[in-house]
């Protein structure tokens, strides 16, 4: 069937299966591999993608309850070379070791950033419950509060 | 020790290349040759036949490109040489490029061929067994830095000497009268300067020095300095390309199902039911399972979970965790040991003891539950195979797809990624093989294989399980009369060489010295000395895991030498600084412990809190920790904070060694809190991060790092965070509660809720 998505400002209709994650549309329909499969079950936050501006799990939500919101992934976190000021201040930080899920903890600190521009280390606490098996966490909490601060 | 006179002992003949670049340019590297004779070994021919260690390619338009032929999985590999070559090159880290070179046979892991390291042993029997050239590429041991220290610096100078040399023959002039700086040469008296690139195709014609001189580290501008990794800025953006990001034309999906039985095997599979399902283009019987293949991976996975599946169960439906737990304290006290260390006659001199303290220790098998699930990508088109995936151990995935493809090895071309993690894990042959399997099943056409998490989860090659029983004698001053330590686990080396390669690295593990490392070489002075071990064998694969028998020898002496000092009522900082005479380099660490962690002896802790300290050397560093707890009176734990002190001789980067001290930590933590892999009716109960549960932000301590400066050669760093937080931990709860740790994971500890 023929769903018509809009990821990261374009509008893209595609002939698919509707219970198809849309992880998976966006790694292997539209080619932005920077969304990462961790675990398939939400758990992990490897997927973790804005959907109308919420940070969401792609890895188990369909395809078909999608349609028609606004989908935003790491990949357009960018301005060409201006960083966003997150990925800057993970940069500043150097937060990032495998880095594999580096991009579902940007998009949930983006998000919770747009939510609470402020937030305290017990709203960090709360907001990012992705899985670092680097263990980057120290770093994060550190990049979120510059990024508050920026 | 037996098992360290058995480990082979390759005599290295190290020899600088320098050449034409493919494409022009200068090519400096290094090349190790072997000093057997009557082997074909790593003889160097030139640069096309030569066992290229890492090498320099300075590019006639000025740009520098360094192949590394080590996997960064986030360890800092990339940087950190790239830093050792900058310095003697005398051009800045920015100026560098770094890739990692697709493989076909240049390298070599020098470290671990010359070196008994117990990590890799049977890949050093391998090169003594088989006689034709063989390259091995490993990054594990921690061994990147200890490797590379001297080699890739030498690379840099001889780049440099070669190009100062061209420019002073160009001008006319000695070379000494002209200085090497940010990538051109100078001459000063004249005035006169060209850059490197300038200079590249005739330094080519300069034959490399055979000893170039060496930055002494006082001179150091670069080397020793915290720099910015240079795989960072793609791992913000989404850029970095990891195996499973892999995208080739016409390229097809695969998931697989394995045997869910330890031991077992499919029995049969009914391919029609799923043939006819969208995208679904064809079932592949593979190593150790079944693969449904399709036109995305959706539609592979929902395939595969509409295939029915018959098992054999391997005949280990009996087998859990319970029974493996009774086997192993079965072996305990009549096990057939294997004597690993005997210093004096213990036996005799805990009869002497005033006191004698015995205890039982148990630690369960572990998953390493890398992020990036595994996966390869492979494509076969008659006999030749290529292979994309990231690799701790290009060597084992080039042999994995040659044997999965029923090719030579040389018919393998390998294309290494970023591995999303790595901890041991990715140096197995498993995924390789299996996915050549498929691609030769679809010749022609690319197939990407992903493991689900709960393949993953449930088909590791884990850390084994393993049960210690200590006993240690005291005087009447609570000092050490004796100590005495037997170990029953299953082999690492023996298991990895069965599952491997069978025919090559068959090993019954009795020499296997992973498994006792930490426990058969503690730094305190203990008049008598006993260490063996029971080898057990199950239908369990296990693996190398972080830090390999550290992880649980660290865990086991430091728990015990704390209640040593609970024993005979003293501090536990005093207790094991009077044991460590012998040991400057661990009571350096342990004083700057001490001071930094606040250690106070008289201090009792506060209700609710507790703190514990554990020290361990491990793969040339030595480490020490203080962990402070919270404690509800509910049994709710907090861990507040990690203070870690390391001496890892001279550093690289030292940004990176904090980071990975971070790392080694919550990696550890993670384990001592959670992790358990349990057994019931022959089959892995845990399946993914749900009840595979690992630390997350809200739980992560404040770690403080702190690098004691010093001369010695570089020590490995990677794995040495995590050995002695478990320990510490452990000790901190006793601290807190008066109860001892003596199992973990710490979930499953009746008065503790995590």
């Amino acid at each position: 069937m023929a769903y018509t998505l809009k990821v990261n400002g374009d509008t893209k209709t595609l002939n698919i299966e509707g219970d198809t994650p849309l992880l998976w549309v966006l790694r292997d329909h539209l080619g932005l591999t920077g969304t990462k499969f961790g675990c398939g079950v939400a758990s992990c936050g490897a997927c973790t993608v804005q959907v109308d501006g919420v940070a969401m799990r792609s890895c188990v939500l369909p395809v078909e309850a999608v349609t028609g919101a606004e989908i935003r992934t790491i990949e357009d976190l960018a301005h060409g070379e201006i960083l966003h000021k997150v990925q800057q201040a993970w940069i500043d930080n150097q937060v990032p070791q495998c880095g594999y899920c580096q991009s579902g903890m940007i998009m949930a600190a983006v998000a919770l950033l747009e939510e609470n521009p402020q937030p305290t280390d017990e709203d960090i606490d709360g907001a990012i419950t992705n899985i670092c098996r680097c263990g980057t966490y120290q770093r994060i909490r550190k990049a979120i509060h510059q990024a508050a601060k920026a | 020790m037996s098992s360290h006179s058995k480990a082979l002992k390759i005599t290295k003949r190290a020899l600088l290349v320098g050449g034409l670049a493919v494409g022009g340019g200068l090519v400096v590297g290094y090349a190790y040759l072997r000093d057997k004779p009557g082997t074909a070994g790593f003889e160097a021919v030139g640069i096309s036949g030569t066992a290229l260690n890492a090498w320099v390619k300075i590019t006639p338009d000025g740009r520098i490109i360094l192949a590394v032929p080590r996997a960064e999985m986030g360890q800092g590999v990339y940087t950190a040489i790239a830093m050792l070559i900058a310095e003697e090159l005398e051009v800045n880290l920015g100026q560098i490029e770094v890739e990692h070179p697709d493989v076909d046979g240049k390298y070599a892991n020098a470290f671990i061929l010359t070196e008994p390291m117990p990590h890799f042993r049977p890949l050093i029997w391998l090169v003594e067994r088989v006689a034709a050239a063989l390259p091995l590429i490993v990054t594990g041991g921690s061994t990147t830095i200890r490797d590379g220290w001297e080699a890739m610096r030498r690379v840099g100078a001889s780049a440099r000497i070669m190009l100062v040399q061209a420019a002073a023959m160009r001008w006319d002039v000695a070379p000494e009268d002209c200085g090497a700086a940010q990538g051109s040469v100078t001459h000063a008296k004249s005035g006169r300067s060209l850059s490197y690139g300038e200079l590249a195709e005739a330094a080519t014609r300069i034959k490399p020095p055979s000893d170039p001189q060496l930055k002494p580290p006082s001179a150091f501008r670069l080397v020793g300095t915290p720099a910015p990794r240079v795989d960072i800025p793609a791992k913000v953006t989404g850029r970095a390309q990891f195996g499973i990001d892999v995208v080739l034309p016409g390229m097809l999906y695969a998931a697989i199902r394995q045997c869910l039985f330890r031991g077992g095997h499919i029995l049969s599979y009914d391919a029609d039911v799923v043939l006819g399902l969208p995208g679904v283009e064809a079932v592949v019987p593979v190593h150790g399972g079944v693969a449904v293949v399709a036109k995305t991976y959706w539609q592979a996975k929902k395939a595969l979970e509409a295939l029915p599946i018959e098992f054999d169960d391997g005949g280990n439906r009996e087998l859990s965790s319970k029974s493996i737990s009774e086997l192993y304290r079965q072996a305990l006290d009549e096990g057939d040991a294997v004597s690993v260390r005997a210093d004096g006659n213990a036996e005799r001199a805990l009869e002497k003891s005033a006191t004698v303290l015995e205890a039982v220790y148990e630690l369960p098998f572990l998953a390493h539950a890398c992020m990036e699930p595994m996966n390869c990508t492979a494509l076969v088109k008659g006999d030749a195979v290529e292979i994309w995936l990231g690799t701790q151990a290009p060597t084992m995935a080039n042999w994995g797809a040659a044997e999965g493809a029923g090719v030579e090895t040389d018919k393998v071309t390998m294309h290494v990624t970023f591995m999303g993690g790595g901890f041991g894990r990715r140096q197995e042959m498993d995924i390789s093989r299996q996915a050549a399997q498929i691609a030769r099943a679809l010749e022609g056409r690319p197939v990407k294989l992903i493991w689900s998490r709960e393949e993953d989860i449930q088909h590791d090659s884990y850390r084994p399980a393993v049960m210690a029983k200590f006993k240690a004698g005291l005087d009447e001053t609570g000092a050490v009369t004796a100590w005495t330590n037997r170990l029953v686990l299953q082999s690492v080396e023996a298991d990895y060489g069965k599952r491997n390669l069978p025919e090559i690295l068959g090993s019954d593990g009795d020499a296997d010295i992973a498994m006792t490392q930490g426990a058969d070489d503690m730094p305190y002075a203990l008049p008598h000395y006993t260490v063996d071990k029971v080898i057990m064998k199950l239908p369990m694969d296990v693996g190398y895991w972080r830090s390999v028998g550290h992880s649980h020898n660290a865990f086991f002496t430091e728990c015990f030498i704390d209640e040593l000092a609970a024993a005979s009522g003293q501090d536990p900082f005093a207790y094991r600084r009077a044991l460590l005479s012998q040991a400057p380099r661990q009571l350096h660490v342990l004083d700057l412990l001490a001071e930094k962690a606040g250690w106070d002896a008289r201090a009792k802790p506060a209700a609710g809190r507790g703190r514990g300290m554990a020290l361990h050397a491990c793969f040339g560093s030595f480490v020490g920790q203080v962990v402070d707890i919270s404690l509800s009176v509910q049994g709710e734990l907090s861990v507040d904070r990690v203070v870690c002190v390391i001496d890892c001789g001279m550093t690289v980067n030292p940004d990176t060694i904090e980071a990975q001290i971070e790392s080694g930590i919550v990696y550890g933590l993670s384990a001592a809190l959670y992790g358990e892999i349990t057994l019931q009716a022959g089959q892995v109960v845990q399946s993914n991060f749900p009840d595979y549960e690992v630390v997350k932000l809200a739980a992560m301590p404040v770690v403080e790092t702190h690098i004691i400066p010093n001369t010695n050669y570089p020590g490995g760093v990677g794995e040495t965070g995590t050995p002695p937080i478990a320990p510490a931990l452990a000790n901190a709860i006793f601290n807190a509660t008066g109860k001892r740790i003596r199992k973990l994971p710490l979930q499953n500890a009746d008065f503790l809720s995590l």
